[in-house]
């Protein structure tokens, strides 16, 4: 490897390292956002889902059409407008959803037998 | 003055000393009594008086007064409580029910009735609620005139809302003159019943001894006829507390059970054509069964029609694990229903229609045009107009004023009757359909309950999931309503015993929820059934004193609380709310969260004198520290765990 080559692996794992932390940073202020905002009362901390309202993980929405939605709800979901809902802020908060790991599944979990079991 | 008065203090004392040493008592009579006896001489006054003079208290009044009843009325009234077999009353001690409550423990023993010592009157309501709804029969709850019926009022009208029958005993002082000034005054009514006249089905103010026997009796027949209501007596104070004139004249009525109405027979005819002749026919119940006969019967019904059915869970109604509970898909099959058989159901309007919460209210029918309603309701009986547990009219296309459960068996034969072969076959193809459907409302309840199963603070799936793992061998009765922890227990586990779950308010007012379940616990007191309550935070603050009272009665009782550190409901409305107006997205924390501090609800019931454990965060430790609790219920004692948990 030449030295222009290994310059340019070290620049992208720096950018790569950077685009991480940037990554993390915005799932942080996306989660912030999402309990001072009030998603969690619905959807619960960590998306989950329930009685209130789905469940947004897995399989959240991409975040264009996650955005439409919260803009212009169906439903009994009241509208986020830009004035209390920035789009920087809508991004943050699909970030930390996109950024939850995965719950286990069902059939994993002892506690969750299937019927008649 | 003070001269004078000692030599008269001095001289009556001096009678008093001689007057005593001449007493006799005769056997069995106690020397107070046998003093009683004695006339006061012509020369010093009596002993009474002397008492009443060297107390200060003396009046001309009094002198009249012998002090002694050995006959109150309130013993008597004590006897009809036994004729009723009323066998507790749940009391929050007052001066209004001082004779009723003196002749309960020493007239009557104690026992049948019983008093449950309450700290509130909405506690000794909610208690009778509860209790009703497990042992399926009323008790009785005790109320102070005046303030202490207001306390009681919101737990009477969730009874009112629930249909259930409760004996509310209220003091009183008719006769102006008897009453004392000041307080007693203040805590009497000219029409003390007004207060809760439009959520209790009956209701007098006896003005004799015979004129209680007769309306107790009619009161508590009233009450447990479908539809079951609380009903209210007032015990006068003068009734309680003046000897009984001839015991032997007195009559209690003897307790009947009024037969609940069946529904007639050609209408029944007529639901049962209808049914059998349907393609997609649907079964919507909510307060149908009575009893476990009666969710036998339902699952006859369903049986017979293979017709999907969707329980709102006022009461149990059908079992959780059988095929034919299609309860989470309930929008599908109204939908696409054109039969629709309600029964005992509240609000009918609901089942076909939906109002949304979007400004506007707008509302929109979720039948098809051409759906056919058949409803069976005992609220085609009976109505009152001021308080909206009717909810907005409905005209069903076939309704039936009778008491659902009685209506079961005529309707199943009638169905029997008017399903010929080809019918037959049509109901026969819908059973594999309905197991299909079954199954995979069951499996996705399985998925959605794994979402965020690690997370703290601790999903309600989770925390429903736990409590099931250490109950599903014991014989256990769920004494809370499911729907604040999204109903994870109607979709999860195996409900098949109507005594394993008792409904919900009745009329959503906050602080039901711990009353009634102790309520519903001292009915399984001794049964071996084993209560749980799964208390939300709010609800509990309304009335935590009943901890006490389950603790000095030791009545078993699993509280777990769901701790989700708000009056939740209130923030999703106050998001709504603020976002709606595009105002500060964050104010509805403001009056909505149980924060700053936060409550140690482990502490407070350990100052009530409940073993107690929390708060509890951690998944990993929830297991564990329910097993702690359960051994201690079922060593008789109640117990509470302090969970912190997901909102919903």
């Amino acid at each position: 490897m030449n030295f222009l080559q290994k310059t340019s692996s070290v620049l992208l794992l720096l950018i790569g390292a950077a685009a991480t932390a940037a990554q993390a940073d915005e799932a942080k202020q996306g989660h912030e956002l999402f309990l001072k905002r009030g998603c969690y009362l619905c959807h619960g901390t960590v998306g989950q889902g329930g009685i209130a309202g789905p469940h947004l993980v897995p399989d959240t929405l991409p975040v264009d059409a996650f955005s439409a939605y919260v803009r212009t709800p169906a439903r009994e979901m009241p509208p986020f407008s830009e004035k209390i809902l920035s789009g920087a802020e809508l991004h943050a908060i699909h970030a930390y959803l996109i950024s939850l790991p995965k719950s286990p599944a069902a059939d994993s979990i002892k506690l969750l037998p299937k019927p008649g079991k | 003055m003070e001269t004078n008065n000692s030599g008269r203090r001095g001289f009556l004392k001096g009678a008093l000393a001689a007057s005593a040493a001449t007493m006799v008592a005769a056997p069995g009579e106690s020397a107070a009594q046998a003093a009683a006896k004695v006339p006061a001489s012509a020369s010093g006054p009596s002993s009474r008086t002397v008492a009443a003079e060297t107390m200060g208290s003396h009046s001309a009044h009094d002198d009249e007064l012998t002090g002694h009843v050995h006959n109150p009325g309130s013993d008597f009234m004590v006897d009809v409580f036994k004729a009723a077999k009323i066998d507790y009353v749940a009391v929050m001690t007052a001066s209004s029910n001082r004779g009723l409550q003196e002749s309960i423990v020493n007239y009557g023993g104690n026992k049948a009735p019983e008093m449950i010592v309450c700290c509130h009157e909405e506690a000794a309501a909610g208690f009778a609620h509860g209790y009703a709804k497990m042992a399926g029969k009323p008790m009785a709850c005790m109320v102070h005139a005046n303030v202490g019926l207001q306390h009681a009022s919101m737990a009477i009208y969730n009874a009112w809302c629930d249909r259930v029958p409760m004996m509310v005993i209220a003091g009183n002082t008719a006769d102006a003159t008897k009453r004392r000034p000041g307080v007693e005054w203040m805590h009497t009514a000219v029409d003390q019943a007004v207060m809760v006249r439009d959520f209790v089905k009956f209701d007098d103010a006896p003005a004799s001894l015979q004129h209680y026997a007769e309306s107790f009796m009619r009161a508590r027949s009233i009450a447990t006829t479908p539809p079951m209501e609380p009903v209210l007596i007032v015990a006068d104070g003068e009734l309680q507390e003046s000897p009984i004139e001839d015991r032997q004249a007195l009559r209690i009525p003897k307790r009947v059970d009024v037969s609940p109405p069946e529904g007639d027979a050609r209408a029944v005819a007529q639901a049962a054509e209808m049914l059998a002749g349907a393609k997609n026919p649907v079964i919507v119940v909510d307060r149908a069964a009575r009893s476990q006969e009666g969710v036998e019967l339902l699952v006859k019904l369903a049986e017979a029609l293979n017709a999907p059915v969707i329980d709102l869970h006022a009461r149990m109604n059908f079992p959780t694990t059988h095929y034919l509970n299609q309860s989470s898909l309930r929008r599908k099959y109204i939908g696409a229903a054109d039969v629709i058989l309600a029964l005992e159901v509240d609000d009918l309007w609901a089942v076909a229609n939906t109002v949304s919460d979007t400004p506007g209210r707008p509302s929109k029918g979720l039948v098809k045009p051409d759906a056919r309603i058949v409803s069976i309701s005992a609220n085609y009986l009976y109505a009152k107009s001021n308080f909206g547990d009717l909810q907005r009219y409905q005209a069903a296309d076939l309704p039936i004023a009778a008491d659902a459960q009685a209506t079961l068996p005529s309707l199943i034969e009638a169905i029997a009757h008017a399903t010929s072969a080809a019918r037959g076959s049509v109901i026969a193809a819908r059973k594999q359909p309905m197991q299909a459907a079954f199954a995979a409302m069951r499996a996705a309840a399985r998925n959605s309950a794994a979402l965020g199963w690690d997370a703290s603070p601790i999903s309600t799936a989770r925390l429903c999931q736990e409590i099931w793992a250490q109950i599903r061998n014991e014989k256990w009765a769920l004494v809370s309503q499911p729907q604040f922890e999204s109903f994870w227990a109607h979709r999860l586990w195996d409900i098949t015993e109507y005594q394993q779950f008792i409904g919900h308010a009745g009329g959503y007012g906050i602080g039901y929820g711990l009353p009634a379940a102790a309520g519903a616990a001292l009915a399984c007191k001794g049964t071996g059934r084993i209560p749980v309550n799964i208390q939300p935070d709010g609800d509990f603050l309304m009335v935590p004193s009943v901890l006490w009272t389950l603790a000095h009665h030791e009545i078993p009782l699993l509280t777990i609380m769901h701790n989700n550190r708000a009056w939740h409901q209130e923030t999703m409305h106050l998001v709504r709310m603020s976002s709606r107006r595009e105002r500060d997205p964050e104010s509805w924390r403001h009056g909505t969260l149980i924060e700053a501090p936060y409550v140690d609800y482990a502490l407070v019931a350990k100052g009530m004198g409940v073993w107690a454990e929390g708060p509890i965060s951690d998944p990993a430790l929830l297991g564990p520290a329910i097993g702690r609790a359960l051994a201690v219920v079922k060593r008789g004692l109640p117990a509470l765990l302090d969970v912190v948990t997901q909102p919903r």
